[in-house]
């Protein structure tokens, strides 16, 4: 691996993404991708008796399901980065705890997956393993229950809330394998752009990925046409707009092939959703589902993946702190 | 003009982030509001006309009209119901005692998971708990001033 740049590394052997699954929830069934994620639940509990037990099942499920596509047996698998947004990243480690895989807990907020692919390809790339498996998640009722209101409180939510994806998604990566690849890696800086308002996180985490996206090209020495799409994790309607915006300011126009994952998981018009999708399991679903699928069709060649997060929690906002954002891209191709 | 740079401090940013942010549907939020919260002290008005029909004198005919508001939004939100009311009523709902009786069952529905001491006993008044101690409060600072003045 060596270094380009200020922040970027260029992987020196190939990692290949062998093979994804997620699990989505009702809402997500309901949107426009239902048909590229492997498992739709009806039931928000499945079949559990909370949130969280609810949410650690979807990561079990999906760690198990994308083990058993790739034809690989558990104990191939040499270590483990996952991660969530309940405190103490619960959902991964008692999702996780049967599989009997070493495992390191990891938390980006919501850029958390690109996160563990992050890492998971360094660990590749530097000869340390041979497999990895990258899983994530987020739940809306748990999440709702840990951030803001409970759930049968009779109350309005802001133009500019985002509705936190209930899913998981997951990936193996491995050194042999036929691609996507993992190419170039760009960790981000925490950015703190000064917002206060937790109903407008996509505003909040636009800041750091419009630094983690002109840091990207700056290092490369590419331009946004280089790629055939660039995908960001949850900055939503608000997010995606002042990134495309800032993004051409800074003279990297993004425009014409850049989505975001929040606004394509589901129909803001049919779902009121207000900004879009959000949390850990939106980019891990809409990546291992659709993207992936994308790519595997050639219908995507090379693209440049952002999640983002926004650190913050329920205290910090009370005690009137800023939001800081966190943005991690990774590029893939074929 | 030229147009000021979003990048260039936390402020220039929260004006840009603040254009671009759509604010919340007011006039419809208010129109929503007004049906609903109507419709809701009518129905109040219903059952103290009802009651005195019968017979029961005014007092008792006020607590009817409270227990009866409190039954029926605890009920509605226990069903999963009263959320999606309030949702397009907003303040409509929430003001009457309806909205107050929702924001004690919610938490307790939420964290009856974690059991019916730090659970539900603990947890019941994290939503109405500031509604109880400053309006508590409010209303000892106004008794105590009626009793001294008036």
């Amino acid at each position: 691996m060596k270094k380009i740049g200020t922040q970027s590394y260029q992987l020196e052997h190939n990692v290949s993404i062998l093979e994804t699954a997620c699990i989505v929830g009702p809402k997500e069934k309901d949107g426009p991708l239902a048909s590229y994620f492997d498992k739709c639940i009806e039931d928000e509990f499945w079949g559990e008796e909370t949130w969280e037990k609810a949410e650690s099942k979807f990561v079990k499920e999906t760690a198990e399901l994308v083990i058993h596509k790739s034809g690989l047996a558990v104990k191939d698998i040499d270590m483990c980065f996952a991660g969530d947004l309940i405190n103490q990243c619960i959902s991964s480690s008692f999702g996780l705890r049967d599989l009997n895989i070493p495992f390191f807990g990891i938390f980006g907020a919501c850029s958390t997956f690109v996160e563990s692919n992050l890492l998971g390809s360094i660990m590749i790339d530097g000869g340390f393993a041979n497999h990895v498996l990258c899983a994530c998640s987020s739940h809306f009722c748990s999440a709702e229950k840990q951030f803001r209101f409970p759930l049968e409180l009779g109350n309005q939510r802001p133009p500019s809330s985002q509705w936190t994806v209930t899913a998981a998604g997951s990936t193996i990566l491995t050194k042999a394998g036929n691609g996507p690849f993992i190419k170039i890696l760009t960790p981000g800086k925490i950015v703190d752009m000064g917002i206060k308002d937790a109903a407008n996180m996509g505003a909040a985490m636009a800041g750091a990925a419009l630094d983690t996206l002109c840091t990207h090209f700056r290092d490369t020495g590419r331009m946004p046409n280089y790629y055939d799409a660039i995908f960001t994790g949850d900055l939503g309607y608000i997010g995606k707009d002042i990134l495309i915006d800032l993004s051409l300011q800074q003279g990297f126009p993004i425009g014409d092939h850049y989505e975001d994952c929040g606004v394509l998981i589901f129909d803001k018009a049919k779902q009121d959703t207000h900004s879009g999708g959000s949390g850990c399991g939106c980019i891990a679903s809409v990546f291992s589902g659709y993207i992936y699928h994308q790519m595997r069709s050639q219908h995507y060649q090379k693209i440049l993946l952002i999640a983002t997060g926004a650190l913050t929690n329920a205290l910090t906002s009370q005690q009137g702190e800023s939001i800081p954002g966190i943005a991690h891209a990774i590029s893939i191709e074929i | 003009m030229e147009k000021p740079n979003p990048l260039e401090s936390n402020q220039a940013y929260q004006d840009y982030v603040d254009q671009k942010t759509p604010n919340s549907p007011i006039l419809k939020n208010c129109f929503f509001a007004f049906c609903v919260g109507g419709f809701i002290c009518s129905l109040g008005q219903v059952i103290f006309e009802y009651a005195q029909s019968r017979g029961v004198d005014e007092t008792t005919c006020y607590t009817i009209v409270s227990v009866s508001l409190i039954f029926l939004s605890s009920f509605l939100t226990a069903l999963n119901v009263f959320n999606r009311i309030g949702k397009f009523a907003g303040a409509g709902s929430l003001v009457p005692i309806t909205g107050f009786a929702n924001s004690i069952v919610s938490p307790a529905m939420e964290y009856k998971s974690e059991g019916y001491i730090m659970g539900v006993g603990a947890k019941m008044f994290t939503v109405a708990g500031p509604v109880l101690v400053y309006g508590i409060s409010t209303s000892i600072l106004v008794g105590m001033i009626a009793l001294l003045f008036i």
